[in-house]
């Protein structure tokens, strides 16, 4: 997604079940640039919030998606995207 | 061809009659999976479900989407519940609409197999005071790796 406007442009992100409890959020925004143009540059920021963070994202078997599709972490990240972290799902 | 995520209470009977009418098949096949009273838990009190909606609605389309180029089927619909839910009540149904009862077997399994390591949704087992997050199954992978290679070797 490209940034139509001026000013501060950001990028979603979404926790969900065991992930969501271990870093105590739902979800954040962050203020996107270049700096966190892959999943795992913006893993490295988050990382950087505490214990926690770093352990809960660092989960061997944690899952992320952009925009609703499960990616690798060298996926790109862009202005406006929906970034989400989550464990293996369990539906069904 | 539908997809429903809700929190609301589902009518299997509502939705069979509304899907058989809405889209005549010769072969039309339907499962339900309900929530049961044991698990990773020895007993099981009730069922939390944690979802991402937006996502289950992309992942559940594209599966269907998946299973109609497979076997040909004139018409899919599958409803997924979030939410809390007790013991016995219905946590998923899947219909499928084909020709040939062997498509419409197939694809309503490949759905099933599919949707439960595929979509956004993760169960939380309630037994007295106290709830655990439920693992991933490995028969439920290795039913999923079945469909993995193409449209015939499930």
């Amino acid at each position: 997604m490209v940034s139509q406007g001026i000013g501060p442009t950001v990028i979603t992100i979404k926790f969900f079940s065991l992930i969501r409890e271990a870093v105590e959020v739902e979800g954040l925004s962050l203020e996107w640039s270049p700096d966190l143009s892959s999943v795992a540059m913006v893993k490295a920021e988050l990382s950087q919030r505490g214990a926690n963070w770093s352990d809960a994202l660092s989960h061997p078997n944690l899952i992320q998606a952009v925009n609703h599709k499960v990616v690798f972490e060298d996926n790109a990240v862009a202005d406006g995207d929906e970034l989400a972290f989550f464990p293996p799902m369990t539906g069904g | 061809m539908t997809v429903l995520v809700t929190k609301d209470s589902i009518d299997l009977g509502n939705l069979y009659q509304v899907f058989v009418e809405r889209y005549p098949s010769a072969a039309v096949a339907n499962f339900a999976g309900h929530v049961r009273d044991h698990g990773d838990r020895e007993s099981v009190d009730c069922l939390e479900l944690e979802a991402y909606p937006e996502m289950a609605i992309s992942q559940l389309t594209a599966l269907g989407v998946e299973a109609t180029s497979r076997y040909g089927l004139h018409a899919w619909q599958v409803v997924h519940r979030y939410g809390e839910l007790s013991v016995g009540e219905p946590i998923v149904w899947v219909a499928t609409a084909a020709d040939h009862r062997a498509d419409a077997f197939a694809a309503c399994e490949f759905l099933m197999d599919t949707l439960k390591t595929d979509a956004p949704f993760w169960k939380r087992e309630h037994s007295g005071q106290e709830s655990s997050w439920v693992k991933v199954q490995t028969r439920d992978l290795e039913r999923k790796a079945r469909w993995l290679g193409g449209s015939d070797t499930a």
